[in-house]
């Protein structure tokens, strides 16, 4: 039984995020900052009555700020520890089938993503990164201190 | 009782069945020591409760057996076969006698001599069981319906239909904005109404009655009365009052301290009680009831009361206090002392209280839990404590604010008052950048919300509101916030952990609105935003004078007097300038007075004529207890006092030249002012005047009191037993005065000249009235 993972491009970067950990995705329409939260932490936002933690994918990974203003972006939305985050993804892609056990990396890759990646893995459509959820909510700051 | 007693015998048949298990291993392996624990466990329960039940058969039963075991567990002992058998034997006595009670026939009569006696170190194998006494109850009763259910399920339970009542909230918002039919609002209500129902039992099941918590007391306060020589009875009340379970074990340790603080400290033996006229037994009753959201919980003796001065006695002492700041102490305020840590009027420290648990950590912990403890006493004739804590921990009440666009909550059991920044007894000053509020008189640390948070705030500093926060065991600050919303309800819930990190949130909750909105952490607030919380509050009430610059120079105001002489005053002791028409400086009592909002204070610096007609500038001194005004021309300069001064030879109101700017200048001699100005006002700061306004008069206590009171007096009512300083009535009222108190009567009507009274509207007469009153009284 192959794992099923869910495809996303952070960064123009297609990467997997393992299907399992994912409860939903969602467009997020209201984002409420957070004061002094770390920056990775893009704020707050409600689905259905619960409170989603939202991070931002492109921070954690030290990619970037991605644009929140314009209102609807797309997320991915795990459960981490009892809590609910919403990942802020460029794009939600597909699910598809994984045909290997996750492989190192054995290529050099960007600070970010070699902190958050857990390895590669092999699909139909080609080798693909699959990401650690919890690397990304808890972000560079977490993992510096 | 027989709830109580159901409990017991389903506790008990629950251990008993549990420990059937462990009672054949142990057989087989008496050494196994986690058996013989939970067999030791088992019987020292039983026979805490017995003695609880009055059932005197099971007791001795339980702590024969308990006996015994306690020389194994110690080591005294081993545990043979022997003793073995007859621990068993008891246990299955202890299993018929539940039966029979559980079957409500009562304890029967029997022997148990055989039991105990095979208990004995070297008790043959003789005790063959007696045939047993009790006759097994034919038909067992019908068992009620009832489960045992973990508190995590009832707290997922609890949690799911908080998401329930937040997921209403949204639909109920969906459905105002889209236009609906009748039929989907009516089935809405429906549902919104079944869900309040369900909110409201679910809610019950994690309440229990607060006998749970009572019910141990008359014990505890019957073995430490025996201990300590003490006869006392406790009068119990309100224990069907409900609380949250979990508050229930929260507030435990703090009820269990109070009492025994009131039986070892507070009733006195029964000897002493003779002595001082009251009755040998002394009374301890414990009272809750319900009271909006809140339940109180009332602890009061009538033992020997709590001695205030001897709390600012020790406090001063032990350097938590200073003199100055122990003489603005109210009664209330002393006896809260008692609540300071390090502090205990007990002249010795005793078994029972002094246990290295004070009241400060009691008020700590019930401020945790968002509840407050309040204490009053008096002297000779007892002690009442109330905790006053929240039903349940889950919905908290806050008040919601903004910045900008944002919105937060804040928990309303930390919020002392809320104050408009353009308001009448609020000032505001800057140290070195760091904000004082001054509100009426008292001084605490200002932090703008908008700073803490690093958002742009859209209101001017002065347009904005202040909430002022009592962190739980800290001081208050000052919050500065854009705007103050609603009071709200909010189910609160942990917020992710890279949010708590910041130290500055409480959790997370959802808005009415169905957006999330954070609620903060007051003492993190503080925290981050700088402020010092560790400093109690006794520190804020006695206003200091602002902060002495840090650096080497001397600040000094350049200024203008009334005769045109160029005169520097260090600006330390300037706390602002005012602008009076001519009209309000008036000679009273003896000197010169300004009169300058509500106060009126002693009026230095007019060398020359006042100007007529005219706004004279007065500037606002401090030393921090006492205000003199003294009049000015006008400013020149802000400067630094760089160059020597040459002092003056006769001391004065000048008491030096020196150069400034390039100019000479003659310096102020601020202490000198104070020495002369205050000291003829002779208000000797250590003690407050007492004003005595009868207390049924509801003008002279809504309209008068506050203005007597910013006048500097302390205001009693009739029942005031000492001797006032200064007794208010009005005009035809009998009053029974004293030659050497003074009074002022009030006329009802503006006309009538006589000197005697005054027209209860002439605000300005009857603030120099009392200005002269002090100065006489004060003698």
């Amino acid at each position: 039984m192959n794992e099923l993972l869910l495809i996303v491009s952070i960064g123009e970067q297609r990467v997997a995020l393992p299907a399992a950990a994912v409860e939903s995705v969602v467009e997020l329409d209201t984002l409420i900052p957070v004061p002094r939260a770390p920056p990775h932490v893009a704020g707050l936002s409600a689905l259905r009555s619960r409170v989603l933690t939202v991070i931002d994918c492109l921070r954690s990974l030290e990619l970037g700020v991605s644009d929140c203003s314009e209102g609807i972006r797309e997320a991915a939305v795990v459960e981490l520890d009892g809590h609910h985050y919403a990942l802020i993804v460029d794009v939600v892609e597909d699910v598809v089938e994984a045909i290997s056990d996750p492989s190192p990396v054995r290529a050099a890759m960007e600070a970010g993503w070699e902190r958050a990646s857990i390895g590669m893995v092999e699909t139909e459509t080609g080798p693909i990164l699959l990401v650690d959820v919890a690397a990304l909510i808890s972000g560079a700051e977490a993992r510096a201190a | 009782m027989d709830d109580l007693i159901a409990d017991f015998v389903a506790e008990s048949r629950e251990m008993l069945e549990a420990l059937g298990g462990e009672i054949v291993a142990w057989e087989a392996n008496p050494d196994d020591r986690s058996r013989l624990d939970s067999i030791f466990r088992f019987v020292h329960t039983v026979k805490g409760n017995c003695g609880f039940f009055d059932f005197p058969r099971l007791e001795a039963l339980s702590h024969a057996a308990e006996d015994a075991l306690a020389d194994v567990r110690a080591g005294r002992r081993q545990a043979d076969g022997p003793l073995v058998s007859a621990v068993l034997a008891i246990i299955d006595r202890i299993g018929e006698m539940i039966g029979a009670i559980e079957a409500g026939e009562g304890i029967p009569d029997g022997d148990d001599s055989s039991l105990f006696a095979a208990l004995e170190p070297g008790a043959e194998m003789t005790a063959a069981p007696v045939a047993a006494a009790v006759v097994e109850g034919a038909g067992r009763s019908a068992a009620p319906r009832t489960i045992r259910l973990s508190v995590e399920l009832l707290d997922r339970v609890m949690s799911t239909v908080s998401d329930m009542v937040l997921a209403r909230n949204e639909l109920a918002r969906r459905l105002r904005e889209s236009s609906t039919e009748v039929s989907v609002d009516g089935a809405f209500e429906r549902l919104s109404s079944i869900i309040a129902e369900m909110r409201d039992a679910i809610t019950r099941t994690r309440m229990q009655r607060i006998e749970n918590l009572f019910v141990a007391l008359p014990r505890m306060v019957r073995d430490l009365s025996a201990e300590l020589g003490k006869q006392v009875l406790v009068d119990i009340e309100g224990g069907d009052v409900e609380l949250d379970r979990e508050m229930i074990e929260m507030i435990r340790d703090p009820l269990t301290h109070i009492i025994r603080n009131a039986v070892d400290h507070g009733i006195e033996k029964p000897a002493d009680r003779l002595k001082g006229g009251k009755r040998e037994i002394g009374l301890l009753s414990v009272s809750a009831r319900q009271s909006g959201n809140q339940i109180l919980i009332d602890i009061h003796d009538d033992g020997r009361g709590i001695d205030g001065k001897k709390l600012v006695e020790k406090a001063i002492s032990s350097g938590t206090l200073d003199k100055a700041g122990a003489a603005q102490l109210s009664p209330r305020e002393q006896l809260a002392l008692i609540f300071e840590a390090g502090l205990s009027t007990a002249s010795e420290v005793t078994a029972i209280s002094g246990r290295g648990v004070g009241m400060d950590v009691v008020r700590s912990n019930v401020e945790r839990i968002g509840g407050i403890v309040e204490v009053d006493s008096k002297l000779g004739e007892g002690t009442r404590m109330t905790l006053r804590v929240p039903l349940t921990l889950t919905i908290i009440p806050a008040l919601t604010v903004s910045i900008g666009s944002h919105h937060f909550a804040i928990p309303r059991s930390a919020i002392e008052e809320i104050v408009r920044a353009n308001g009448d007894s609020v000032t505001f000053d800057s140290l070195g950048g760091a904000g004082i509020a001054t509100i009426r008189g008292r001084r605490v640390p200002e932090v703008a919300l908008a700073d803490i948070l690093g958002l742009e705030s859209q209101v001017r500093p002065e347009e904005r509101n202040f909430v002022v926060l009592r962190p739980a065991g800290g001081d208050l600050y000052a919050l500065a916030v854009d705007r103050i919303h609603d009071h709200e309800e909010l189910v609160v819930k942990p917020a992710a952990p890279a949010v708590m990190a910041t130290g500055l949130y409480a959790g997370t909750t959802l808005a009415d609105d169905g957006s999330p909105i954070l609620l903060f952490d007051p003492a993190g607030l503080a925290q981050v935003g700088g402020v010092k919380l560790e400093t109690h509050e006794r520190a804020a009430r006695v206003a200091e004078g602002p902060a002495v610059d840090k650096a080497q120079t001397i600040q000094v105001l350049l200024f203008r007097g009334l005769d045109g002489a160029r005169r520097a005053l260090r600006l330390a002791v300037v706390d602002r300038i005012e602008e009076v028409p001519a009209k309000s400086i008036r000679k009273a009592a003896g000197q010169l007075r300004v009169q300058l909002g509500d106060s009126i204070l002693p009026l230095a610096g007019v060398n020359a004529d006042l100007p007529k007609d005219e706004k004279v500038r007065v500037f606002r001194l401090n030393d921090g207890t006492h205000e003199i005004g003294y009049a000015f021309r006008e400013v020149i300069d802000l400067s630094a006092l760089e160059r020597d001064v040459i002092l003056s030879d006769n001391g004065g109101e000048v008491s030096g030249v020196t150069l400034i700017d390039g100019e000479p200048a003659e310096l102020v001699d601020a202490h000198w002012l104070f020495a002369n100005h205050v000291g003829l006002s002779a208000r000797s700061g250590s003690r407050k005047l007492v004003c005595k306004l009868p207390t049924a008069d509801s003008w002279m206590q809504n309209m008068l009191r506050p203005i007597v009171e910013a006048a500097g007096y302390r205001v009693v009512g009739d029942e005031y037993e000492g001797q006032p300083e200064l007794v208010i009535a009005s005009q035809g009222e009998k009053v029974k005065t004293d030659p050497s108190g003074r009074q002022i009567v009030l006329r009802p009507e503006r006309e009538g000249d006589d000197q005697e009274t005054i027209y209860r509207y002439d605000r300005a007469g009857l603030l120099m009235a009392l200005k002269a009153a002090g100065v006489g009284g004060g003698k």
